[in-house]
């Protein structure tokens, strides 16, 4: 085994990674940005090294100086995770010039696979199942287009050098092919340097159903079983299990031959997956048919759901296989126990249409850990979520005996998530584990988009308890800061700094207003001796309460007696009661006229993002809708368009400039009407 | 230290039967200020909020500090004058907190007559100013008044303590160093046009403030020009063109917001040099003082029951316990701040003069506040008395509280008659507050002992010329002047003409006194110089 090894990663995956190695007796070595000094992963490891600036391509991508990172701590071999460089041959192959051990694939293999037409002949030759398609090298859009057409629509446009759902377009018809097909090159090229795509049939109630293959240096392969991670959004898997619902050990085999064939038809060494889409109409009576998609070549995000149905730890047969040891295990000595699933906690706002969310968490929560519940995550609360990474926050997984009860543990799991200071997908994962096709394993990848509608209902209403429990937490929080302020003045006893509103001879009352979306909800306080006595929308009621040393809010509402956890985040209050997160807006008069004295027609960026594209000039008159700035943040790429007829006035940034949530990006004038 | 102890029991029947007599008192000053509270009237109120105007107790509010205590004063100004038209005067004042600062309040209610200035409203004005000066307490105007009232011009605008002494006031208190900062809610015409200009910084609320020396009517009449309000004097003139104004604000709350911002700006820090303690409650609850005072008002009391439900864990360190025992002194604490206490606990002799003269000696050199607990029928009379010289005694006493340059707190808990209420450092005397409990009485001397007195110069007149005076006549005479001084001794009565800063119920005396003692600190304790004692 290997003594030291260096992780050239970050986030949970690079805290995977030192689990395993620190249980092996492996010391561990960290890379990080100059953004991520005080991340997690940097703390864990034995050792830790900056390799650059915050953004990827100056740190997490620079190969060189991790490689000379490696050299100079005396590390044996690279992890490289997923993400980053764990799929760059360039890289692969470079660590062997530097004598060290990459923990992955040989670098024919990733190149093999990289390119996803080359990866479809190889494979097709090998007599894997393809989806019909064009895989052709020739680009030109006419040509596209024709094969698109051959094809017939729905067609699939992916970009070639692409994975993880970027890069992606679907086509729905003829028509919108040649506008889809400029955005993806532009996308792809901007993503992974390389605008080349290729075409597939797209398949209307596809499942994607992937195998977990591991083969050794001995030139042995098997297969550790599948996951199903149909359940996507925005093409992004969001909600794995293992095994896939409804699949049959002769579909199973199949389909895991099918796999380990594919392994082995490149010569492959590690841990791999081969995605495979499956057709409708496959489940308990038919065995339908597969698709071959593709073949990553690295550990995958939802490896542990494999790792919790088998027992086994796929970091630990990483490093074994990377230190030429056999596989640990045969084919016929792997079992499948119990069901998993695994949710990927992101920080996203499911209604703003899964846009990521930046910010500072300030507030983080989490089931405790069993043999039921698995949390692998490399934030804590403190830390900021950025544009420059991934914004997943955690991956929640949980294990029963069969589905039902695994869905039970994850649901009880997520209601106990708790993050506060960007917005999350928890509330949006419960329901999606509580909705009846989930349920059901009524799955395909369309499955979100279905259920649209019982998936992202309208945010839940305050009542009454709600409210008061907001206004308890704001009229204590008063007190704090008057104690606070008082603590720290030359007048500390001061009965000014007294906070009931007295007043001579008569009653006194504070107002609160919360704002959920338009309701808005007036809260009066009525003040007396040692508590409140409240107006809330149902009735008066007398209130009094407590923070609890665990940071949460113990309120006594008459007689009934509410815990609640209650984080404020400028005028936003997140009450979390009753496994619900209520988000409220404290309503203040006098700072809201002061934001609507914004003299309006500016258009500011909805998140920190990269100008890519000026679609504008100044001057131009434009109407309602017309693109005027394309920003990419998060990999994505966000247009801002007129909001009315005008005049851009002028243009603020140029491209490749880096803007900040809320930066005005240019100055626009309505026509007066 | 020692520690007051009580002789009294809480569930007996005579304290009992004094609770309820108290109580019913509170009960009609509380129901007496609910009414007053209300300002205007309901159709006033109504139509002051449908112009987009936030009432004048909402003003108070949303400017100080959430949660900020407000300590109000002269609730009751003008109480049953000007045919009851005036509640609270049509202004309120008071000292509350804004971003931890205590400032002076003043505030005109639009729904009173237009906000415009009774003579009560000027006299209310300028002890909130006068109480703004003493202990540099910045000042915050929020106006909305129609200026002088016409009708009663002569006893609001020609004489020195009248209407200009407000701006007068604003100037002499700015060149002190104490900020004055004017919000323009509503009107502010002719001689109101001075508060805004007059301060430091000014902001003024579209579409609802103006500020002019004549406002259009008198314009239309003096040049037959025709303008609106607005053009003659709002806000996007004032802040664009005039520059009588600083500060443009869209709506109430943003503009009360803007006053925030400018005292977030005054970059001040309170300097409290005196010695401080962590408060502690008194060891007897101060509800129970509605127990304590006697229904029946010639009955005496020992007023270290009082005390001991006042000061800080009930302890009072008593100066000459043993000498001139009609007067108790000693030190104390209320909420954590030391004070001196001088305490009538019967008629002053010679004795409990000097000995008061002695006590606020040691506090003035030490600069201890001083709190005057005053129930005093007057001064010892008789041949003895005169002839070894009570006089002199008492002008000691009155030399010491006129001199002394700490602050100085009144509380009328009883009588307040005659020469003792010189002693006992009355209005005069210039205390920074003075308040009265609703049992209180004040007057000249008392009535009964007034109307004896009147009834004997009478007597002797008519038998003089050899006349009869039965005693049925004699009660005729005396009733008419019993009942003014009843009256007029009132402290609704007194309040009203602003003889005190207020009326407050006994269990409210300590933290009146709490807020009024720290908002006191604000300005530096100064020395203190003596005149000639007569020897």
């Amino acid at each position: 085994m290997f003594k030291k090894i260096l992780i050239a990663n970050r986030g949970e995956i690079a805290c995977r990674v030192i689990k395993t190695a620190q249980r092996l007796g492996v010391k561990t070595v960290a890379v990080y940005s100059e953004a991520d000094a005080l991340a997690r992963h940097v703390g864990l490891a034995d050792e830790a090294y900056c390799i650059g600036p915050a953004a990827a391509k100056d740190s997490y991508l620079r190969g060189d100086k991790i490689l000379e990172t490696a050299k100079n701590c005396g590390a044996q071999a690279v992890h490289p995770g997923y993400g980053f460089l764990s799929e760059n041959a360039d890289f692969a192959e470079d660590c062997a010039k530097s004598g060290l051990v990459f923990i992955g694939p040989p670098p024919a293999a990733i190149r093999a696979m990289g390119s996803k037409s080359a990866a479809k002949d190889i494979m097709g030759k090998a007599g894997v199942p393809l989806v019909p398609g064009y895989h052709g090298e020739a680009q030109e859009a006419a040509l596209l287009q024709k094969e698109a057409d051959k094809i017939g629509y729905p067609v699939l446009i992916k970009a070639s050098a692409g994975g993880g759902g970027k890069g992606m377009r679907i086509v729905e018809k003829a028509a919108d092919f040649a506008a889809a097909l400029a955005s993806c090159q532009r996308e792809s090229k901007a993503s992974f340097g390389d605008e080349r795509v290729l075409l597939e049939k797209y398949l209307t109630r596809p499942r994607h159903i992937e195998i977990q293959v591991f083969a050794d240096t001995q030139g042995d392969a098997l297969y550790l079983f599948e996951r199903d991670c149909s359940v996507q959004r925005r093409h992004q898997k969001v909600l794995e299990e293992a095994p896939a619902p409804g699949m049959s050990q002769a579909r199973r085999n199949s389909m895991g031959e099918a796999a380990v064939a594919a392994a082995k038809a490149i010569g492959y060494v590690g841990a791999g997956t081969v995605e495979f889409i499956a057709e409708p109409g496959d489940g308990k009576k038919s065995a339908g048919t597969f698709y071959f998609m593709e073949m990553n070549t690295r550990l995958q995000v939802e490896h542990p759901v494999t790792e919790m149905i088998t027992g086994l730890d796929l970091v630990e047969w990483q490093l074994r296989v990377a230190c030429g040891e056999p596989l640990p295990r045969a084919q016929d000595e792997l079992a499948i126990n119990g069901h998993a699933l695994e949710a990927r906690i992101y920080a996203e706002d499911p209604d703003k249409n899964f846009l990521p969310s930046t910010g500072r968490i300030t507030h983080l929560a989490a089931p405790a850990e069993s043999r039921h519940v698995r949390i692998d995550t490399g934030v804590c609360a403190g830390d900021a979520i950025t544009p420059f990474y991934d914004p997943m926050i955690a991956k929640l997984i949980v294990w029963d005996l069969d589905r039902p009860s695994a869905l039970a543990r994850m649901r009880g799991a997520l209601e106990q998530f708790q993050v506060v200071g960007v917005s999350t997908n928890t509330e949006f994962l419960a329901r999606l584990v509580s909705c009846e096709a989930f349920a059901k394993a009524d799955l395909d990848t369309g499955l979100i988009e279905r259920n649209r509608a019982e998936l992202m209902p309208a945010p839940p209403l305050a009542g009454d308890e709600v409210l008061a429990l907001a206004a308890l937490a704001e009229l204590l929080a008063i007190e704090r800061r008057a104690k606070e302020r008082a603590a720290g003045s030359g007048d500390p006893f001061s009965p000014w700094g007294s906070c009931d509103g007295w007043r001579l001879n008569q009653d006194n009352h504070h107002i609160l207003i919360f704002r959920q979306g338009d309701r808005e909800q007036a809260v009066t306080a009525h003040y007396r001796p040692g508590r409140f006595e409240l107006e809330l929308p149902g009735g008066r009621h007398s209130l009094t309460g407590a923070w609890q040393a665990d940071g949460s809010l113990t309120a006594w509402l008459e007689n009934a007696v509410l815990q609640a956890n209650v984080v404020r985040s400028g005028q936003t209050l997140d009450v979390f009661f009753r496994g619900t997160r209520y988000q409220l807006e404290l309503h203040d008069p006098a700072l809201h006229e002061i934001d609507t004295d914004a003299h309006g027609g500016n258009l500011r960026a909805p998140m920190p993002g990269k100008i890519i594209a000026v679609l504008t000039k100044s001057g131009a008159k434009v109407e309602k809708g017309t693109p005027l700035i394309i920003l990419e943040a998060m990999k994505m790429e966000h247009t801002i368009v007129a909001p009315g007829r005008g005049t851009v006035k002028e243009i603020h940034y140029k491209v490749g400039e880096q803007v900040n949530e809320g930066a005005e990006l240019l100055g626009f004038e309505l026509d007066k009407d | 230290m020692s520690t007051l102890k009580t002789n009294l029991n809480a569930r007996s029947a005579e304290f009992r039967a004094n609770a309820g007599a108290m109580s019913a008192l509170v009960d009609d000053l509380r129901a007496k200020i609910d009414q007053i509270a209300a300002g205007g009237g309901e159709a006033a109120r109504a139509k002051h909020i449908a112009r987009g105007k936030l009432l004048p107790r909402e003003r108070v509010r949303t400017l100080l500090d959430a949660g900020s205590p407000f300590l109000e004063l002269s609730q009751l100004a003008a109480l049953d004058m000007y045919d009851n038209e005036a509640p609270c005067a049509g202004i309120i004042t008071g000292i509350g907190r804004v971003l931890g600062q205590e400032c002076m309040i003043v505030v005109n209610d639009a729904t009173v007559k237009g906000g415009t200035y009774f003579p009560m409203t000027v006299k209310k004005h300028l002890r909130a100013q006068e109480i703004a000066a003493q202990n540099n307490l910045p000042c915050i105007y929020l106006v909305d008044s129609g200026g002088a009232n016409l009708p009663t011009w002569e006893e609001v605008f020609p004489d020195r303590e009248h209407f200009g002494r407000i701006f007068y006031n604003q100037a002499n208190m700015s060149a002190a160093g104490i900020p004055q900062i004017a919000v323009v809610m509503g009107s502010c015409t002719a001689g109101g046009a001075y508060v805004p200009a007059m301060s430091d910084e000014a902001i003024i609320v579209k579409e609802q403030g103006t500020i002019f020396l004549g406002g259009p009517p008198l314009v239309k009449a003096a040049t037959g020009e025709i303008v609106t309000p607005e053009e003659l004097g709002g806000a996007d003139v004032h802040t664009r063109q005039s520059g009588v104004a600083d500060h443009y604000a869209l709506n109430d709350a943003h503009a009360l917001a803007i006053a925030r911002t400018i005292v977030g700006n005054l970059n001040r820090a309170k300097q409290v040099n005196t010695v401080l303690r962590e408060p502690r409650e008194p060891l007897y609850p101060t509800e129970e003082l509605r127990g304590v005072i006697p229904a029946d008002t010639r009955k005496p009391y020992d007023v270290r029951e009082i005390i001991a439900r006042i000061v800080d864990a009930s302890e009072f360190d008593e100066f000459k316990q043993n000498y001139g025992t009609t007067l108790v002194t000693g030190f104390a604490h209320i909420h954590g701040y030391p004070i001196g206490i001088v305490a009538n606990n019967g008629i002053l002799f010679s004795e409990s003069a000097l000995k008061a003269a002695h006590f606020i000696e040691l506090c003035s050199q030490r600069g201890i506040p001083l709190l005057f607990l005053q129930n005093i029928t007057g001064f010892m009379v008789g041949k003895k008395y005169e002839t070894s010289g009570i006089a002199r005694d008492g002008a000691k006493m009155v030399t010491a509280v006129s001199c002394a340059r700490v602050p100085k707190f009144t509380v009328i808990i009883g009588g307040s008659y005659g020469a003792g209420n010189y002693g006992m450092c009355g209005r005069a005397y210039s205390p920074r507050f003075l308040w009265m409990w609703p049992n209180a009485r004040i007057s000249v001397m008392g009535g009964a002992q007034a109307a004896s007195v009147l009834a004997t110069v009478r007597r002797d007149g008519i038998e003089a010329k050899g006349g009869s005076w039965s005693k049925e006549e004699e009660e005729a005479f005396k009733q008419p002047i019993l009942e003014q001084y009843d009256r007029n001794g009132h402290p609704y009565y007194a309040s009203a003409r602003l003889w005190d800063d207020g009326v407050i119920a006994p269990e409210d005396t300590r933290r009146v006194l709490g807020l009024a003692l720290s908002a006191a600190l604000n300005a530096p304790i100064e020395a203190t110089r003596f005149g000639v004692f007569r020897m």
